[in-house]
């Protein structure tokens, strides 16, 4: 296990900016995920971190030690690639063994460590054979094996299971944790795939652009998105995404959706007249009866059912797309009119300016400030 | 394959025949022509019928050839020690100056690297009899006319930029993250070099050592100009069979024979290298 510091970290390609003045903190056997877009710059901070690329400005501290000079051999860290990078002229064995060749090992302790690893990853029964004649899910054992088997104490994980079948990568996102905890290292982890971030991460840092935008645990990143842009990269279906324009009530704030009211728990006249976007997650919204107090009415467009919900877009009396999430096997319409409950807890507001969330708590605040 | 019909078996089969005849008829007819002697070459109609003989060949093993004006000494055995000489050092040298700065040129961009790849390039551009008369001046100025030194020197316009820029592309075509991965599991730049870089690359290396070699083997004009008689290649020496007494056909064709078997080996075992060479694509990733 070891800390790992980035400050101020630039790698510029040309003209062009991949990471732009980057800080991060990650803590002793934290398993931190870097989640965002292809482009966002991701993988080349971790070879940055893994020493093949160097930044143009900036510091990386491994275990609170300047690694900014040293070589990726003396960095002692592990990785694995998201196109595996196996030694193609060479066994599983000695792929997986090349990680312990450098350190001069004795032959029976390779043997030993790679064994052993083998084992964790099943992969025991095919370490004779070359690259080629490994199947993908085999393939990306044997480089997860090499990255782990030198015990790093910190593991780069460049989005692993990207180029593995579904099946599989469904399987791997279940025995990772187990594995990488067993390892005890401090483990990033890059992938593109909001649930493997959420499955995996102690904390999950939302990169964008060469920036980080948003660093936090996943229920933070999930229940209070710091921007439109995060907001609707996690979730499954997408996050309902409205335009609207608070109004002044008699308790607070309020928007319309289908000319009925809903509150804005928390928001006060400040936001009245705003150009805002209202977020509101389709599993936080359910189907109720028209008599309910706050009932919106909508048409029933079409259902899609998967696996363990059921998805249902319907259209508001504007014509607006709300999807709307339930248990597989809940009973639902399935056209016609309907009407919806939002739960208004937990709905976000962002500014439709900058896209940045508005929190009830830091208005209220700055409300109170500016009375007293 | 297995979907082709008996036809167009048959007429692939004559297809690859003509082809095959058409490239291997010279050679053939040189091959019968090195056990014949100058009457049976010469005779009209010719024939593929002749009782063969062997005096070509011991003609110029022993150096001694006889002519209707009487015997003549030849080098040739000593011109074919010298293509070997030459070529195989050239390639060595130009192997171990080159593989190097073509792993620099693929992994390194660094100012003006384009530039000098270019230049190296541009070598081969230029005529060498444009640079031939320059040449035989300062070699005579440095001493280096008519030496070994002097000539696989000249030989490295022929060999370096042909193998900088094949092998260069087969470096290139190594994924960088394979040879990352070897850095980050504790390897130094040099041993990754070794141990990852140039067998991946291995199938390119050779298949442009040989380009190489059949090159500097056929070279004749630096040769012709920059040496004298015992420093010689077969492919200047073989203008000794032109004598004052008429062509001697069958010395030559027997010449010809042994002076293509080095290369025509070579070839036939590099084929395995050059074949893995072209399927490498097949295993990346």
């Amino acid at each position: 296990m070891t800390t790992l510091q980035l400050k101020n970290i630039v790698k510029r390609y040309k003209s062009q900016t991949v990471l732009d003045d980057l800080s991060l903190d990650v803590a002793d056997g934290e398993r931190l995920v870097l989640f965002g877009p292809s482009g966002a710059g991701k993988t080349v901070l971790l070879r940055l971190v893994a020493g093949v690329v160097d930044p143009d400005e900036g510091q990386v501290l491994i275990g609170g030690a300047d690694m900014t000079d040293v070589d990726a051999e003396y960095r002692g860290v592990g990785m694995a690639f998201q196109n595996f990078a196996l030694f193609p002229h060479m066994s599983a064995f000695d792929n997986i063994a090349s990680a312990l060749t450098a350190r001069r090992s004795s032959k029976e302790a390779i043997a030993a460590g790679v064994g052993k690893v083998a084992k964790l990853l099943k992969i025991d029964h095919v370490l004779t054979h070359h690259p080629k004649a490994l199947s993908n899910g085999q393939k990306q054992r044997t480089a997860l094996a090499r990255a782990l088997v030198g015990s790093p104490p910190l593991l780069l994980l460049d989005d692993p299971l990207r180029n593995v079948d579904a099946k599989l990568r469904f399987e791997m996102r279940l025995e990772l944790p187990r594995l990488l905890a067993a390892q005890g290292a401090t483990v990033i982890y890059v992938t593109q795939d909001y649930k493997e971030a959420m499955a995996l991460g102690d904390r999950i840092a939302v990169m964008f652009e060469g920036r980080i935008r948003q660093i936090g645990t996943p229920a933070d990143i999930y229940n209070t998105p710091a921007e439109i842009e995060i907001a609707r990269l996690f979730g499954d279906p997408t996050i309902n995404l409205l335009d609207v324009v608070p109004q002044r009530g008699p308790d607070g704030a309020f928007v319309e959706l289908s000319g009925v009211r809903l509150r804005l728990p928390g928001f006060g006249p400040e936001i009245v007249g705003k150009a805002c976007v209202l977020g509101i997650r389709p599993e936080s919204i359910a189907f109720t009866d028209a008599s309910a107090p706050g009932a919106i009415p909508v048409t029933v467009e079409a259902e899609t059912p998967l696996n363990e919900k059921t998805v249902t877009l319907t259209l508001t009396a504007r014509r607006r797309e709300i999807l709307v999430s339930r248990p597989a096997g809940t009973p639902g319409p399935q056209t016609g009119p309907a009407h919806l409950a939002v739960n208004s807890r937990a709905t976000l507001l962002f500014d439709k300016e900058n896209g940045r969330l508005m929190r009830p708590s830091e208005l209220a605040s700055k409300r109170n400030g500016e009375a007293a | 394959m297995e979907t082709m019909s008996p036809l167009e078996r048959l007429l692939r089969g004559i297809a690859l025949t003509l082809v095959v005849v058409f490239f291997m008829f010279p050679i053939v007819w040189i091959f019968l022509m090195s056990f014949q002697t100058n009457e049976t070459i010469l005779r009209i109609p010719p024939s593929v019928v002749f009782t063969p003989t062997l005096d070509n060949y011991a003609a110029l093993i022993t150096g001694k050839l006889q002519t209707a004006a009487g015997t003549l000494d030849i080098a040739f055995m000593r011109n074919l020690g010298n293509s070997v000489f030459l070529s195989v050092v050239s390639v060595a040298v130009a192997l171990l100056l080159g593989v190097p700065a073509a792993y620099a040129f693929a992994r390194h961009k660094f100012k003006g690297s384009e530039d000098i790849a270019f230049t190296l390039l541009s070598f081969r551009f230029a005529p060498p009899l444009l640079v031939l008369l320059p040449l035989t001046q300062y070699f005579q100025w440095l001493g280096l006319s008519n030496t070994y030194f002097g000539l696989i020197w000249v030989y490295q316009l022929i060999c370096l930029p042909l193998i900088l820029w094949i092998v260069r592309g087969y470096f290139e075509d190594i994924s960088a993250d394979v040879e990352y991965a070897y850095r980050i599991a504790g390897h130094s730049w040099f041993a990754t070099f070794r141990k990852i870089a140039l067998p991946l690359a291995g199938p390119g290396i050779a298949a442009a050592g040989l380009l190489a070699f059949i090159f500097a083997w056929n070279n004749f004009v630096f040769a012709l100009v920059l040496a004298s008689a015992d420093k010689q290649p077969v492919t200047v020496g073989a203008l000794a069979f032109v004598t004052a007494s008429g062509i001697q056909y069958g010395q030559i064709a027997a010449a010809i024979v042994l002076s293509i078997t080095p290369t025509l080996a070579l070839a036939l075992y590099a084929q395995r290298y050059l074949v893995e060479g072209l399927s490498l694509g097949a295993v990346k990733g």
